[in-house]
């Protein structure tokens, strides 16, 4: 399994490597910049999405190696949500820090988008091998921000559509589903909330 | 008739025609006109309408207008390739790619209510009630881009002196087709169909407000509100109805789509106002497609200076 690796990775690169193809053809459209913050967004929920699913997996299918890949898939859920933060934020806002401020104090979808991103980061900083060991039973606590975060994103998505709700609630379906699975089962969720459900091993 | 050239539109800017004439796309519209016989019209018909009456094919004695901006035009491939037009999809480039399913041989538009001369004209027939003029105005969506496009069309106080209008016509309602088999993204109400718009009699009597019918001097593709549709510069873009059906004349303010969708978001009025935010996002700068950097929005779309009497006194923030 731990040879799947670097093809995990490489998979992960190829949304990334599409989108940069796209730019160099000049595939992007007439509003490439929009194509651009769209297409990072929608990796960032779809990585997410993708990093919450091996624990349900892992308990389903008995294929308990799927943790492996865990981390990698959250730091790329990370990595495209900082390609869409700087997107926004260099492309979009020129970095007129006024605007920005002012952006994600006045716009809600700004504000709960720009929320969830940061509360990436401090799962990213402590992603390594060592911090789990140092933080031990506070590094579960810690990441459970990734709930918020994940739900924080849906929220973005669906709060910036016109009228078209599809995509955000299709989105959103699939997250409930993940948390649903978490809430009945246990795990990690079930013991924050104090709600008797199997509490089949420490580490979800 | 005074005409006047704007010296800076390049031709040479203008994407060659052949790379978008998609003519394996004509084809299978053209089947399926023939296969979707709709009034009577013989097959021929069907299909010498349906030719003459596609994207690409050149308009005559279109004539210059000095209500034209200076402003370069956005290349073909960009007004026809980045389009909000739910009928044909909600993505930015459905409606290009369903473009085939939008028959638009044959079609009538009807006008009723309060005129004096209501009438049901074929398309045909509405396309010659004035000469032809190119407009190139700006379209600000209120999606907070923008484009420049060179429309084709005459203004709609032409075709409403023609009607008559008696005194108790305060509003125009617009609405357009209803159709799902010719305008697939009607199978989901992601708004309420047929789309309908309105407009202040002294709007549409306004003479910045087009009936457009064509785009670069050609016949205006399916994507872009073919084969007739409004353009009111001055107002988000979504004010300006596309492949209109029917036009009536009331007495009293009309229901619009999207006011309909989401009334504290979008208004009547509709006109474009930096100082006046979509709830949800700002409306003080835009993207001008093409451009890398935005720019600020100008209140009216920068036609201020023709249209800001209009609404001399109103509250343009609380009639949004």
């Amino acid at each position: 399994m731990k040879s799947l690796k670097p093809i995990v990775f490489l998979s992960c690169l190829v949304p990334l490597a599409l989108l940069a193809w796209d730019g160099y053809a000049d595939n992007l459209g007439a509003n490439p910049i929009e194509a651009i913050t769209r297409a990072t967004g929608k990796w960032t929920l779809i990585l997410l999405l993708v990093t919450l699913a091996i624990t349900p997996l892992r308990k389903i299918s008995g294929w308990q190696s799927l943790i492996k890949f865990r981390r990698m898939l959250g730091l790329f859920a990370f990595f495209y949500a900082c390609l869409h933060f700087t997107t926004y934020v260099w492309l979009d806002q020129f970095f007129e820090v006024p605007s920005i401020v002012k952006d994600i104090a006045k716009r809600p979808f700004i504000t709960v988008g720009f929320t969830s991103f940061v509360l990436l980061i401090p799962l990213a900083v402590t992603s390594t091998s060592g911090m789990i060991r140092r933080l031990g039973k506070r590094w579960q606590q810690l990441h459970r921000l990734v709930y918020i975060s994940a739900i924080g994103g849906v929220l973005h998505f669906l709060w910036l559509v016109k009228a078209d709700i599809r995509r955000p609630v299709l989105y959103g379906s699939i997250l409930a589903l993940l948390l649903a699975y978490r809430l009945v089962r246990g795990g990690s969720w079930s013991a924050a909330l104090k709600i008797p459900g199997k509490n089949l091993s420490a580490s979800s | 008739m005074l005409i006047q050239r704007p010296d800076d539109i390049k031709a040479g800017e203008i994407t060659p025609k052949e790379a978008y004439l998609n003519r394996r796309e004509f084809m299978k519209g053209a089947t399926v006109a023939a296969a979707a016989v709709a009034s009577g019209a013989g097959m021929a018909d069907l299909f010498i309408g349906a030719r003459n009456s596609h994207a690409g094919v050149k308009l005559e004695g279109v004539q210059k207008s000095s209500l034209s901006t200076t402003e370069p035009a956005n290349s073909y491939k960009d007004i026809t390739g980045y389009n909000n037009f739910y009928e044909l999809g909600t993505d930015k480039d459905d409606p290009a790619r369903n473009a085939k399913y939008l028959i638009t041989r044959p079609w009538t538009v009807a006008v009723e209510g309060e005129v004096k001369k209501p009438k049901v004209y074929d398309i045909d027939e509405l396309i010659k009630i004035a000469p032809l003029e190119e407009r190139i105005y700006r379209l600000r969506c209120v999606e907070a881009w923008s484009m420049v496009i060179p429309w084709v069309g005459f203004p709609l106080s032409a075709l409403i002196k023609r009607l008559e209008p008696t005194g108790n016509a305060k509003y125009i309602e617009f609405r357009t087709l209803y159709d799902p088999r010719r305008m697939p993204g009607q199978n989901r109400n992601v708004l309420e169909w047929p789309y309908v718009e309105g407009l202040r009699m002294d709007e549409a009597m306004h003479p910045l407000t087009i009936l457009s019918v064509g785009l670069y001097g050609e016949v205006l593709p399916a994507q872009n509100g073919a084969p007739i549709r409004l353009v009111v510069p001055w107002k988000y873009g979504f004010k300006s109805i596309k492949s209109i059906v029917r036009i009536r004349f009331g007495e009293r303010q009309p229901p619009t789509s999207w006011s309909k969708s989401a009334p504290q978001e979008y208004g009547f009025y509709s006109n474009v106002n930096p100082e006046v935010d979509h709830p949800r996002w700002s409306q003080a700068r835009e993207r001008r497609i093409g451009e890398f950097f935005k720019r600020p929005t100008l209140v009216f779309n920068g036609y201020a200076d023709q249209v800001a009497s209009l609404y001399k006194g109103m509250d343009l923030k609380k009639y949004y």
